[in-house]
């Protein structure tokens, strides 16, 4: 049955794995946000609706979901970019364990960027003097391109690879690498294009951009990982890896 | 495989894989040409039998395939079928190597 007129027909995913899909009308207004029907759902329909946000403005991370199969950081996601004027379908992020309802558990992603080696291990002491980074050098390009990172896991549930290979670092661990495989100052480069390779790491990517072409950031995760990929065969040439 | 092992697997596929992409055209080029003046196994044989750079070519050919498909393949099973580990990689070394007896066994028919 069509929805009534201003009115938006939502199914959203209530429950675990195991859970199913419950419908609401929402009224349609202006200007309206996905992050904005959850919440309205929740506060006006249904108060046990389990749900993630912080910010609200896209620095967080934390408010990602499916939308209509897409996963989307839904508080800078307008319904109108998104629907097709009736009906709208919200899940959990894809690839992640489901906690309850809409929030997923965050900690094989995040688990994943230690793995990754994410940390900056410094060259240098507070006693030495500042390093000096020019801010055109090609290094320093390289991380300003992919620096912006929020940790949304929009990539990590985009990635096929993922889906295939539960192991797999994903998008946004492997992007976070590349940012401190290219930082002059950092001193652990050997070690995290180790943690980085094979069949777990960069080489398991196949290149279907799916995670460059849903970063709500324009991020190119992508492009980190083919920087990491030659990274670790100029070392492994070098003996190095 | 060793992390190591597997960014060197990696490697050996992107490298045959830049190898096969030029032999691949050469191989069609010339069949494209051959066909020209009529298709038949005189002919082949009349241009391979005894030509250094024939065999030299198509023995790189074999050894690029016998390389770069047993590797792209094991990907494949790993992702698609979770043949993983020490057997499942056995059996695409012994496919690799099946792969390069046949091929090798078809260039010393055409050069010798």
């Amino acid at each position: 049955m069509p929805a009534p007129e201003n009115q938006l027909e939502v199914r959203v995913w209530r429950g675990g794995a195991e859970g199913g899909y419950q419908t609401f009308q929402v009224p349609r207004l202006a200007s309206q946000t996905v992050l904005d029907v959850v919440t309205w759902i929740q506060r006006h329909l249904d108060a046990s609706l389990a749900y993630r946000f912080a910010c609200r403005v896209g620095m967080c991370g934390s408010c990602a979901m499916s939308v209509n199969g897409v996963a989307r950081w839904t508080c800078r996601t307008h319904v109108e970019k998104v629907c097709d004027g009736e009906r709208m379908d919200i899940a959990p992020l894809a690839n992640l364990p489901i906690i309850r309802d809409l929030v997923t558990d965050m900690s094989a992603f995040f688990d994943k960027w230690a793995r990754a080696k994410g940390q900056f291990v410094p060259s240098s002491t507070r006693k030495d003097p500042f390093a000096l980074v020019p801010p055109d050098s090609r290094a320093r390009a390289a991380v300003d391109a992919a620096i912006e990172c929020i940790g949304c896991g929009v990539c990590y549930a985009s990635c096929e690879v993922v889906a295939w290979n539960r192991d797999y670092l994903g998008p946004a661990a492997l992007n976070r690498a590349w940012t401190l495989v290219r930082d002059v100052r950092d001193a652990a480069h050997s070690e995290r294009l180790a943690a980085v390779s094979g069949d777990a790491g960069c080489h398991a990517c196949h290149t279907h951009t799916s995670c460059t072409e849903r970063c709500p950031k324009h991020l190119s995760p992508t492009a980190s990982i083919a920087g990491l990929k030659r990274a670790t065969a100029l070392a492994m040439l070098k003996g190095a890896l | 495989m060793s992390t190591r092992s597997e960014a060197r697997a990696w490697l050996a596929q992107r490298l045959s894989a830049a190898v096969l992409a030029v032999c691949v055209l050469v191989h069609l080029v010339t069949l494209i040409v051959a066909v020209r003046h009529g298709l038949s196994a005189e002919a082949i044989l009349g241009r391979t039998r005894g030509s250094v750079a024939w065999t030299a070519f198509y023995s790189v050919f074999v050894v690029a395939v016998a390389v770069h498909a047993p590797l792209g393949l094991r990907v494949v099973a790993a992702e698609w079928l979770g043949w993983r580990g020490i057997v499942a990689n056995f059996a695409w070394l012994v496919a690799g190597i099946a792969l390069l007896g046949l091929g090798a066994r078809a260039v010393l028919a055409v050069a010798l």
